[in-house]
């Protein structure tokens, strides 16, 4: 196989690497692709669905398919952005998100990319699930009714803090994160604010507790630009919210 | 709830007899739901511990699984098979009888812990339902009889054992049969027939036979192996889905009680082909009854030398076991099927790589259907030309129908790729025909515009369930059983699916129960699309398709079902203010008395 080559996103020539996915190639070449559960350190995981294009016609999703030399890529056809705001509205409908009261708001990936593409209304019917709560950490809290299962927590615990906190149970409508620890609170787990996992979440689902407004809104991240505008290629550490 | 040191010395045992092998915990938890009618918190924590496995997985399997519960069930546990071929047959009613006699309600175990009486998917017997599992294991052809005889039975606390033997008889009903169901091939023949070729003639042969998976996807079985093959690394495995959870699928519950030893052979036969020395057969749940008949055959072809140690009496080795499901259609592909094996949630992996060249234990590995195997050590015995005879250019030999539904002779049916559907529904003794469900709920409802089209991987593609529905039948029924049956499987992995299989369950019920307005029906539509087109795997790539078919195939039936017709409104104005009505009408009577 050749080391690199060419493919066509939109029908815009892109150059790629040999062995880089639909997304590592469009990210690095400054073209973003919708995405909620992919973070550049984690191998894909392909959950969210978000970064659905079509490959050669074909559905796939940018995470985790393989760039072939000439591939032709659809991203921003109005049916694949059609389709990406269903899905970003099932999950609104799906969980309890309340943007205008989460401390989040700003710096949420969700809300940002719902604003990117236009989101209007939530359109499915709410699913107001009960969830409970969890504050039994000293220094960060779980609002479940936030969570979007897209597992960056549980790989950031397994692969860079090698502490497996998280975990999914559950399945279909019911599956929901679960926290290694014989009470499954996080505050009986070996959870620190240092973790990697602390600072993955998307979402407001895991927060850090006492900083809810150190930040006011208006001056939080996607206040300031769209969250398109953003390179796909920054790795945890040096993105800080 | 046990006494913890009582349990923890169980919980060893069974430990120790999976070899305290992580992978093996699925079949643990089995053990201990069968011990102790659930799987109790201080069990998961042991296991974890004991394992060295995050608690959090111990958790997150208990919860994926049907069959794993928990807080406990009654010490019978009963559950009616709820397929629409069930149903049709009365299941519902004889569920409602078994508890008004039992004085319970569906999904709680009495108050006296003694019976759980519930629901689950196709449980493979649709050719003699009503059907249910009692303590796992198939009871079949039940009637009013029959059911008020089990309630005296569980009331009277008699052991299963001492259950009338034919409750659980199951029977195979083999209607039409073929090359592939007549062929009488000695144990040995096919194996034999490979050593004498070689693996790389053998694996050419099976290439000119065309045979196509029969599992459903139809991909070319010799390209499968060549792959696996051709993989790098030293270990490879070999692995038969035997998890036929496509509802109203049942041949597979036939080859594997009367065809073992050909299923054996051919997965030997694909060992030797690819280099492999272990096996798994991942048998569904539901087909408990059938394992210790397979146990059986193992063993005698261990002793036969077709199996263990000495294959054929030479060094090379390949060994067989078994791995029971527990409840979740899921595993029926693939990828997910493989992380169940390694006693993990089945959710589907990401592909590629494919399981060819990554899959179980992350080594290459081959996974064919039961039928695949069979038709392999067939086509090593008695050459390609004798099988590539039947069927069509694109779809080599026969295909195994499983029908039911309303049918006059339901049962396994076997007949050459490109046969019409118009001659399978004459021979089964099918009248007035409304419908088919063909492929299952994860292939397609047709109609009698249909009917001339070809059973054949380039035409109508099936898993071989083939449901028959006459014009007594609400398709809008029918759509809505398999809607649910999608919400239930869903695994939770993907928003498409996890979101879009309940969005469509709301919607169909919501269309069937008349409240329904005709932009519902666009909506419904437009989730099916979605969610056909993003999921991560087939699950939710087919799940809308009894929505889609039904809207395109029999859309005036759902028509007739909008609340005031075509231009009605979607929602019930009344039933919307019914809440505030009823809190302004308490204040007001408050108002009166205060």
């Amino acid at each position: 196989m050749a080391e690199s080559g060419q493919f066509l996103i939109d029908g815009k020539p892109t150059p790629f690497r040999a062995g880089q996915t639909i997304m590592q190639a469009a990210a690095e070449a400054g073209h973003y692709i919708p995405h909620l559960c992919y973070r550049p350190e984690f191998p894909p995981h392909g959950s969210c669905k978000l970064c659905s294009v079509k490959a050669n016609g074909r559905f796939t999703s940018a995470c985790f398919e393989p760039v072939t030399e000439g591939m032709k890529v659809e991203s921003e056809t109005d049916e694949i952005q059609g389709y990406r705001k269903r899905v970003v509205q099932m999950l609104f409908a799906e969980g309890n998100h309340y943007c205008a009261f989460c401390e989040k708001s700003g710096n949420c990936q969700l809300q940002a990319v719902a604003y990117h593409l236009g989101m209007e209304d939530t359109h499915y019917a709410h699913q107001y699930p009960q969830r409970k709560l969890d504050a039994s950490h000293p220094d960060a809290m779980i609002d479940h009714d936030r969570c979007i299962l897209c597992e960056l927590c549980v790989r950031a615990s397994r692969d860079l803090d090698r502490k497996e906190v998280f975990g999914v149970a559950g399945r279909g409508l019911q599956a929901r994160l679960v926290v290694n620890s014989p009470s499954g609170l996080l505050g009986d787990s070996n959870f620190a604010l240092t973790d990697a996992a602390a600072h993955v979440c998307p979402v407001g689902a895991i927060l850090p507790k006492r900083q809810a407004f150190t930040t006011p809104i208006g001056m939080r991240r996607y206040d300031k630009h769209d969250i398109g505008e953003e390179s796909s290629l920054t790795p945890i550490a040096d993105k800080g919210e | 709830m046990p006494q913890s040191s009582s349990l923890e010395r169980v919980l060893t045992r069974i430990s120790a007899r999976y070899r305290d092998e992580p992978y093996q915990l699925l079949q643990m938890l089995r053990a201990v739901q069968a011990s102790y009618s659930h799987v109790p918190q201080s069990a998961m924590q042991f296991l974890a511990r004991h394992l060295g496995v995050p608690l959090s997985q111990v958790q997150g399997v208990v919860e994926f699984y049907a069959f794993l519960h928990e807080t406990p069930r009654g010490r019978y546990d009963v559950r009616f098979s709820d397929n629409i071929t069930d149903q049709m047959l009365g299941s519902r009613g004889l569920c409602e009888r078994l508890c008004q006699h039992l004085e319970l309600t569906p999904g709680q175990p009495r108050a006296d812990g003694k019976v759980t009486v519930d629901y689950t998917s196709c449980t493979g017997m649709s050719d003699q339902g009503p059907a249910a599992l009692v303590n796992g294991l198939a009871v079949t052809r039940l009637d009013v009889g029959r059911i008020d005889e089990m309630a005296d039975l569980i009331d009277a606390g008699i052991a299963l054992e001492a259950w009338p033997r034919d409750w659980f008889a199951v029977r195979d009903h083999i209607r039409r049969s073929g090359p592939m169901l007549d062929l009488q091939m000695a144990p040995g023949a096919a194996l034999e027939a490979a050593v004498a070729r070689g693996a790389s003639s053998t694996l050419a042969e099976l290439a000119r036979s065309g045979l196509r998976g029969r599992g459903g996807a139809g991909y070319l079985t010799a390209h499968k192996w060549r792959f696996c093959l051709e993989a790098p690394g030293m270990e490879r495995f070999i692995v038969c889905n035997a998890d036929e959870g496509e509802p109203g699928t049942f041949k597979d519950r036939v080859l594997l009680t009367r065809y073992a030893d050909a299923l054996f052979e051919g997965m030997a036969l694909a060992g030797f082909v690819v280099g492999a020395r272990e096996g798994f057969l991942y048998l569904r749940g539901e087909y408990e009854y059938l394992l210790p008949h397979l146990e059986s055959v193992l063993e005698r072809r261990r002793e036969e030398g077709l199996l263990g140690g000495n294959l054929l009496g030479s060094r090379v080795g390949f060994d067989i076991s078994i791995h029971l499901g527990a409840g979740a259609y899921i595993c029926g592909e693939e990828s997910a099927l493989i992380e169940s094996l390694e006693g993990k949630r089945g959710q589907a992996r990401v592909r590629p790589p494919f399981p060819a060249i990554r899959g179980y234990a992350d080594k290459p590995t081959v996974v064919n259907n039961v039928q695949t195997f069979i038709q392999a050590a067939q086509i090593s015995a008695m050459g390609s030309a004798w099988f590539a005879e039947q069927g069509t250019e694109k779809s080599r030999g026969t295909v195994l129908l499983s029908i039911s539904g309303d049918v006059a002779r339901r049962g396994v049916y076997e007949y050459p790729f490109g046969v019409t559907v118009k001659e399978v529904l004459a021979d089964c003794g099918a009248g007035a025909v409304q419908a088919i469900q063909i492929g299952g709920p994860s292939g397609h409802l047709i109609g009698a515009a249909d009917f001339e089209r070809r059973i054949a991987f380039e035409d109508l593609p099936t898993t071989g369930s083939l449901m028959v529905f006459d014009w007594s039948r609400d398709v809008v029924g029918v759509v809505q059983n398999f809607s649910r049956f999608f919400q239930h499987e869903s695994c939770g992995f993907c928003t498409p699916c996890r979101v879009g299989t309940t969005v469509l369950r709301q919607l169909i019920d919501k269309v069937a129960s008349g409240h329904a307005s005709a932009a519902d029906l666009d909506e419904l539509e437009a989730c099916g699309m979605v969610t056909r087109s993003l999921s991560h795997c087939g699950l939710g790539q087919t799940a809308p398709n009894p929505v889609l078919d039904g809207l395109k195939r029999f859309r005036p039936v759902l028509e007739a079902k909008l609340l005031g017709g075509t231009d009605g409104p979607g929602f019930d104005l009344d039933a919307e203010l019914s809440e505030a009505r009823k809190i302004s009408d308490e204040s007001l009577k408050e108002g009166q008395h205060g």
